[in-house]
C-alpha cells in the first residue's frame, strides 16, 4: 500500500510539473507578453517600448529559467534596467532590492504577484479558495445524498414507476450545462420581469453574508448538473446488485425486501457511486467556473476567467496548481477508497 | 401590424418549421417502413426512448442543414439589427416601414439588446452546431482509435507514455485548456495551426492503415485505392490546415488548389474540441481493446498470421463497436456543451455569431429583466443534448438486446 501511494505521489508531481510548465509556456509566449506589458504599461507603447519593458523585467529571458524562479529552485533575478531602476523578482512595493530574499518561488511558499490585483497572489488565491470551497461543499451536500437516494430508489426495482421518472430527470438534468440551467433558474425564480421573484439572481452578497435568497441558485445550478449524473450511475450499480446471487439467497431465505437492501445490497452498490462522487469533483471545477461568472460569485473560478483574460501569469498559474492538485488528489483517493471498500481488489 | 398573442407565437413558430415537420415526417415513415432490413438503426425504432431522441437530433439538424443551404426557416438576417426592435417581448411586430421592405411582420420570439431577431438567431446557431460538434466528435474517434488500439494491444512503454500524456491533458480544467489556446493571441503564434496539422494526420493515417491492412495481400486492389483514397484525403488535409496556418510553416499549400476555406475561429475551436476529447475516447479504446485482445478470435487471427493492424482494425475494432457508437452519441452531445462553454466565454467565434453559447452569454447580462433572448437558445442546446443522450440510451438499450 505505501509502496502505491509513493508512486501515484510521484506521477503527481511529475503530472504538475509538466501542466504549470505548459501553462507557463503558454502564456510566456511573445504575444501574450505584449498584451501584458500594453495592458500594464499603456496601449499606445511602440514595438521598442514593449521590448525596454519587458527587458527591465525580466520576461524575455529563457523560458526554463524562468519557470524555475517561478518554482523557486533558481535566484530570483536582479535586473539593473535601461531606465536606471533596478528591479528584482523577490522585491515586492515596500522591500528594497537589497533586502529581498534571494529565492521566492512556490517552494518558499510564494505564489507570485498578479499584475492586475497589484498584490501578492498567495493571499488573494486562499481568499477565492475559501469562497469556492463554501459553494463546493454547499453542492455536494445536496448533491450527493439526492443523487444516491434517488439512485438507490430507482434500481431498486428496476423498470418501475419510480425507476422511470427517476431516469428521465437525471436524463434530462445530466443534458443541462450549467449555463443552460443557470438560464432557466434564473428565469424562473430571480426575473424581475415574469419569474417568481424568490431569490436573487446574483450571488455577489453571498461572499460576505451567504443566506437562502443569494445563495440557493448557485448552488442548485452547480448539484442539478451532477446528480442526474450520479443518480444514473447508482441506479445502474443498485440494479446490478439487486439481481446477484447473494440477493436472491437471502429473499428466499425470507428476509424482508427493505431488511435485504438495507443490510446486503446497499453496501455493495456504493462502491461505484463512491469513485464516480469522487472523480466528480474535478468536473464539479468546470461547473463551478461557469456558475461563479453566471452569478458574479468571486471564488476560484472566477478568478480564472480574469487571470486568463488579461494574462495574469503569476495568478492564472496559481490557479492551475490549485485544480491540478484538486484533480490528481481526487483521483488519489478514489483509487484508495476504491481498494478499501471493495475487498476483491488487492494490489499487487 | 398587431403584436401576435402568444397562440400566434406558438403557431408561427410551429408554420416557420414546416419543411423540417416534413422531411421528419417522411425519414420516420421510410424508415418505420424498412425497418426489418436496416439493422441497428431499424431496431431503434422498437423502443420509444431512441425515438424520440433521434426526433429530437434529426430536427435540428434538418434545421441546420434547411437554414443553411436553402436559407428557409429563419425569419430575418440574424445579424440585421433593427433598432426599434431592442429587447422587444415575444410576437412583437416590425415598424412599418420595414415591412413594407418585404421583411417578416413579427419577431417570433422577441428581439435581444441589440435589436436582432432571437428566432433567427437560435435558427441559425443550429448550424454551427450541426458543423462542428459530429465532425469534431469524429476526428476526436479517429485520433482516439489510432493510438488507443496500439496502446491496448501492445502495452509496455508505448502505452505507458501515451496513457500519460493522456492523463495529462485530462488533468486540465477545460475551461483553462480553452482559455490557453483559444484566445487571439495564441492564434497569433501559430500554435492551433501546429496542432491542426498534427491532429488532422490522424484521420489519413486511420484511413490508410485500414485499407492497407486490409487488402495489402492483394496489390492490385490496394495500390491504386490507396493512391485515390489518400490522394483525395491529403487534398482536403491540405486545405483544411492551409488555412489555419496562413504565415506558418503549414502554409505551404498553393491558394489555387485551396477547396475551401474554414473561417479562423471555427478551425481553432475545432481544433481545441478535438484536442480536449482526443483522450477520453483514447482511454476508452485503450481499455476495450484491453479487455478483448486476450479473446478466441484475437487468438485465431494470430494463428492464422495476421498483421498486428489487420487484428486491430478488422478484428478488434468491429468487436467492441457497440459502446463505441453509445459514446459516440454522448460524445457529440458533450462536444454540444462544450463549443456552448466556448460561446458562454466569447472564446473563438467572433461575438456576433449566432452560436448557441454566444447567444446565451450575450443575454445573460440583462438576463433578470429581459428573459427570451437567452431563453431560447439554451432551450435548443437542452433539447439537441437531451435528444443525443436519448438516442445514445436507446442504442444502448436495443444494441443490448442481442
Amino acid at each position: 500500500m505505501l509502496q502505491f501511494i509513493a508512486r501515484r505521489t510521484g506521477i503527481m508531481i511529475l503530472t504538475a510539473l509538466c501542466l504549470t510548465f505548459v501553462v507557463f509556456f503558454l502564456t510566456n509566449l511573445y504575444p501574450n507578453l505584449e498584451k501584458l506589458a500594453k495592458t500594464q504599461g499603456n496601449f499606445r507603447m511602440s514595438e521598442e517600448q514593449v521590448q525596454t519593458w519587458l527587458d527591465n523585467r525580466g520576461y524575455t529571458r529563457n523560458v526554463f529559467v524562468k519557470y524555475g524562479e517561478w518554482l523557486g529552485v533558481v535566484p530570483g533575478y536582479v535586473i539593473e534596467g535601461s531606465d536606471g531602476e533596478t528591479r528584482a523578482r523577490c522585491a515586492r512595493k515596500g522591500t528594497a532590492v537589497e533586502d529581498a530574499p534571494k529565492y521566492c518561488g512556490i517552494l518558499q511558499g510564494d505564489w507570485g504577484y498578479s499584475t492586475v490585483s497589484k498584490d501578492n497572489a498567495g493571499p488573494l488565491l486562499w481568499n477565492r479558495l475559501k469562497l469556492t470551497g463554501f459553494l463546493m461543499m454547499w453542492a455536494l451536500i445536496i448533491t450527493v445524498p439526492v443523487a444516491l437516494i434517488l439512485g438507490i430508489f430507482a434500481g431498486m426495482k428496476e423498470g418501475s414507476k419510480t425507476d422511470r421518472s427517476v431516469s428521465t430527470f437525471s436524463i434530462l438534468s445530466s443534458a443541462t450545462p450549467e449555463y443552460v440551467s443557470g438560464v432557466v433558474l434564473i428565469a424562473i425564480f430571480a426575473s424581475s420581469a415574469v419569474g417568481l421573484k424568490w431569490v436573487k439572481g446574483s450571488a455577489a452578497q453571498a461572499m460576505t453574508a451567504p443566506d437562502l435568497s443569494n445563495f440557493t441558485l448557485p448552488v442548485l445550478t452547480i448539484a442539478l448538473f451532477n446528480i442526474g449524473y450520479i443518480a444514473r450511475m447508482t441506479r445502474a450499480s443498485m440494479a446490478e446488485v439487486m439481481t446477484a446471487q447473494y440477493i436472491r439467497t437471502a429473499r428466499l431465505k425470507g428476509v424482508s425486501f427493505w431488511g435485504v437492501v438495507f443490510k446486503h445490497a446497499l453496501r455493495n452498490a456504493l462502491i461505484a457511486p463512491f469513485t464516480i462522487i469522487i472523480l466528480q469533483i474535478p468536473y464539479l471545477l468546470t461547473g463551478v467556473v461557469i456558475t461563479e461568472t453566471l452569478f458574479n460569485y468571486k471564488g476560484i473560478g472566477w478568478q480564472l476567467v480574469q487571470a486568463a483574460g488579461n494574462n495574469d501569469i503569476e495568478m492564472l498559474l496559481g490557479v492551475s496548481v490549485i485544480s491540478v492538485i484538486i484533480v490528481l488528489v481526487t483521483q488519489l483517493i478514489s483509487d484508495i477508497g476504491y481498494v478499501y471498500l471493495n475487498p476483491r481488489i488487492r494490489l499487487n | 401590424m398587431e403584436p401576435l398573442s402568444w397562440g400566434g407565437v406558438i403557431f408561427g413558430v410551429l408554420g416557420q418549421f414546416t419543411p423540417v415537420w416534413i422531411a421528419l415526417f417522411l425519414t420516420f415513415a421510410v424508415s418505420i417502413y424498412f425497418k426489418a432490413n436496416l439493422g441497428l438503426y431499424g431496431k431503434l425504432f422498437d423502443s420509444i426512448i431512441g425515438m424520440i431522441g433521434f426526433f429530437l437530433v434529426m430536427f435540428w439538424i434538418y434545421t441546420g442543414l434547411f437554414t443553411a443551404i436553402f436559407d428557409l426557416i429563419s425569419t430575418h438576417d440574424p445579424l440585421a439589427q433593427i433598432p426599434q426592435m431592442k429587447n422587444k417581448v415575444p410576437g412583437w411586430a416590425l415598424p412599418e416601414a420595414r415591412v413594407e421592405q418585404g421583411l417578416y411582420p413579427h419577431y417570433l420570439l422577441g428581439g435581444d439588446n441589440l435589436g436582432r431577431d432571437v428566432f433567427s438567431r437560435m435558427v441559425k446557431g443550429s448550424w454551427v452546431v450541426i458543423q462542428i460538434a459530429p465532425l469534431a466528435a469524429l476526428f476526436a474517434y479517429m485520433v482516439g482509435i489510432t493510438l488507443g488500439l496500439p496502446a491496448g494491444y501492445y502495452g509496455g512503454r508505448f502505452d505507458t507514455v501515451l496513457s500519460f500524456l493522456a492523463n495529462l491533458i485530462l488533468a486540465f480544467p477545460v475551461i483553462l485548456l480553452f482559455y490557453l489556446l483559444v484566445t487571439p493571441e495564441i492564434v497569433l503564434t501559430g500554435i492551433p495551426a501546429y496542432m491542426a496539422a498534427v491532429l488532422f494526420v490522424f484521420p489519413l493515417l486511420f484511413v490508410g492503415i485500414l485499407l492497407n491492412s486490409k487488402f495489402v495481400t492483394r496489390p492490385e486492389i490496394r495500390t491504386p485505392l490507396l493512391i485515390g483514397v489518400l490522394g483525395v484525403g491529403f487534398w482536403l488535409y491540405a486545405s483544411l490546415v492551409s488555412e489555419a496556418g496562413r504565415g506558418t510553416f503549414v502554409d505551404f499549400f498553393p491558394a489555387w488548389l485551396d477547396l475551401f476555406n474554414v473561417p479562423g475561429g471555427v478551425l481553432v475551436v475545432f481544433v481545441s474540441v478535438v484536442f480536449v476529447n482526443s483522450p477520453t475516447i483514447f482511454r476508452i479504446v485503450r481499455g476495450l481493446t484491453l479487455d478483448v485482445k486476450s479473446r478466441d478470435y484475437v487468438s485465431a487471427a494470430q494463428t492464422r498470421g495476421e498483421s498486428p493492424w489487420y487484428i486491430m482494425l478488422w478484428e478488434i475494432l468491429p468487436n467492441v463497436r457497440g459502446p463505441l457508437i453509445v459514446d459516440f452519441c454522448l460524445r457529440i452531445g458533450y462536444t454540444t456543451i462544450l463549443l456552448g462553454t466556448l460561446g458562454f466565454f466569447g472564446l473563438g467565434l467572433p461575438p456576433e455569431s449566432p452560436d448557441w453559447g454566444s447567444t446565451i452569454n450575450d443575454g445573460r447580462r440583462l438576463l433578470s429583466v429581459y428573459l427570451h433572448p437567452p431563453l431560447a437558445p439554451a432551450l435548443a442546446l437542452l433539447s439537441l443534448v437531451l435528444g443525443l443522450n436519448l438516442l445514445a440510451d436507446g442504442l444502448r438499450e436495443e444494441s443490448l438486446k442481442d
